[in-house]
């Protein structure tokens, strides 16, 4: 029996009451795996070997008496970026391709409690750097509804190894949309939780005040009970926030009734495909058929949202990235007879085009005679932008939009101007500057059979919102197509 | 063309300790100078008395006891040196 497309909470009922074993589960995603990873290239390095060792082990304990709690047995995509004590984390660049960490990330010690499934590092932009997984050094991810479109990025691996059911589910990070971005270009549920929620000691930073690990999986429930194990108090992250963590499945119902929603203008404007805004007013139709009030809202900072993460976090890569020196660990050049050369040419060779112009663009900015007009600025529209949102939450419960202005496109279409590249990323930026939960569920697919994704965006600590959402309109919408792969 | 010179591309590399090639600064050079071009519309929006911020949470400092913990060995953070010798970090003549 094939297993690979059903969903984790599917599988540990099975596992509860031993219709299946671990073992044929992992068995089963692996055989998938061999059938299309050829085509998706959604993995940088398979654990076949010790994940179907630990597989026999789950087995093992379960045949014991041992429990079956949620992700126990389940195997799991972990993008590159998280450290995994022993295999090694590439980040999918040349720096660190050989690069074994010696520790594991917080978020892996808490899968690894569960008795969770490793499959194997998925692949990923460059240092999480671009939204169509075109930037990795182990070759572009593809998209599963269509091979000549990318699935979205940076957590393209994941996105895509969940929509062909290589995995049943995936870790991913999220600093402007990694994580919703390629969930809604793959048609799959991705969240991305409030900033502080999830450690991220452990994970490759990219943009410290922006980043956040965050789960993809086939449906709203599975990230639910993926946040109850990753969710929670670090002190190896001094960001990490100090609170009692509910269990996320309690807000699952399908009853949005006396729920407020706005949908901010600014998102459904400029640029947003004529097919994604059709089905984004769909979706608003049944949500207001659902009984929840639904009402457009002007959020006018958002125009400078994408200007603003432009400068923030390249500023804040271009200082996380400084470590990448050829030194203690990565890619060092072996030529250079002296240290700054050595610098200089690891970096040139080790990191590719879009992690160098990234780097650029944040020296330059925070360089003398630049500070103020770029870095500085930035801050303070950031702040606007913050205000903003408070504001629309003082009325609103969720926020709707679009996650994605476009369907997938075209690989190779938006990789020689940087800035159409980023363009793709409006929706789901504004989120992060400001800390805020924010989900993307299957809304559908265009007339070209391409995955659409809707958006439903949270205040701060209020993921019972947006989990309670996504559960009714995912129940309305009823998606439940397959990539033709 | 305008915001950024092939100059100021050079001098930021050094500054970011990136070797770029003579070719690839014009390419480099063009495509910075679109980005920032756009970025640049920040500077249009009225600021007056906002702070600007660093971080979506009120963050403080975070503290713990001084008391000694077991960390990573001396060992295993050279495993993935690129050079070392007489345990520490080898490096090229620092110049």
């Amino acid at each position: 029996m094939e297993t690979y497309y059903l969903t984790a909470h599917q599988l540990r009922d099975k596992l509860k009451k031993k219709e299946i074993s671990c073992s044929e589960i992992t068995k089963s995603s692996y055989r998938r795996i061999e059938e299309v990873e050829d085509k998706v290239n959604s993995f940088i390095r398979l654990e076949k070997e010790s994940a179907l060792l630990k597989a026999k082990e789950v087995d093992a304990l379960i045949a014991s008496g041992g429990s079956v709690e949620d992700l126990t047995g389940i195997p799991v995509a972990v993008k590159d970026n998280i450290c995994t004590k022993n295999i090694t984390t590439t980040c999918a660049s040349k720096i660190l391709k050989n690069y074994v960490p010696v520790y594991n990330a917080s978020v892996i010690e808490k899968l690894e409690s569960r008795n969770y499934i490793l499959l194997g590092k998925s692949n990923m932009d460059e240092f999480a750097m671009g939204s169509s997984s075109e930037n990795s050094h182990f070759g572009p991810v593809r998209n599963p509804w269509d091979v000549n479109r990318v699935p979205g990025g940076s957590s393209g691996g994941p996105a895509a190894a969940v929509a062909a059911g290589e995995a049943i589910c995936a870790l991913g990070s999220d600093t402007g949309g990694s994580i919703r971005q390629p969930a809604s270009l793959c048609g799959i549920v991705g969240l991305k939780p409030t900033y502080g929620m999830v450690s991220r000691y452990g994970l490759v930073a990219f943009a410290s005040s922006l980043d956040q690990i965050g789960p993809l999986a086939r449906d709203v429930e599975d990230c639910a009970l993926m946040l109850n194990v990753i969710c929670g108090h670090d002190e190896n992250d001094s960001t990490s926030i100090n609170k009692e963590i509910p269990d996320y499945r309690s807000f699952l119902k399908p009853d949005i009734k006396d729920l407020k929603i706005g949908v901010p203008s600014e998102l459904m404007v400029e640029g947003i495909d004529g097919e994604v805004k059709e089905k984004i007013l769909k979706v608003i139709s049944m949500a207001e058929d659902m009984g929840a009030e639904v009402e457009e809202i002007s959020i006018p900072s958002l125009k400078h949202a994408l200007s603003v993460y432009y400068i923030i976090a390249p500023s804040e890569a271009s200082s996380n990235l400084s470590r990448f020196d050829g030194v203690r660990y990565g890619y060092r050049n072996t030529e250079a007879r002296t240290l700054r050369k050595m610098y200089r040419k690891s970096r040139a060779e080790g990191f590719g085009d879009e992690v160098k112009r990234r780097i650029m663009i944040g020296t330059y900015c925070l360089s003398a005679g630049y500070y103020d007009e770029y870095y500085e600025k930035a801050r303070r529209v950031r702040t606007l932008i913050i205000n903003d949102f408070k504001k629309a939450f003082s009325k609103f419960d969720v926020l709707l939009s679009p996650t994605s202005p476009t369907t997938a496109f075209k690989i190779g279409e938006k990789t020689e101007d940087p800035l159409t590249m980023y363009l793709s990323d409006i929706c789901t930026i504004p989120v992060n500057l400001a800390g805020l939960p924010a989900i993307s569920i299957p809304a559908g697919l265009s007339k070209d059979g391409l995955p659409i994704g809707v958006q439903v965006i949270g205040n701060v600590l209020r993921e019972d919102n947006i989990l309670r959402v996504a559960y009714s309109l995912e129940k309305a919408i009823g998606f439940n197509d397959r990539p033709g792969l | 063309m305008g915001r950024i010179s092939k100059d100021d591309v050079k001098h930021v590399a050094k500054l970011a300790e990136l070797e770029i090639g003579q070719k690839e600064i014009e390419k480099i050079t063009s495509q910075l100078d679109k980005i920032l071009d756009y970025v640049a519309e920040v500077s249009k929006v009225d600021t007056e008395g906002i702070t600007p911020i660093s971080h979506i949470l009120d963050i403080k400092n975070v503290l713990r006891e001084d008391v000694p913990k077991k960390s990573i060995t001396q060992e295993s953070a050279l495993e993935n040196a690129p050079d070392e010798v007489d345990s520490g970090f080898k490096v090229p003549k620092i110049d």
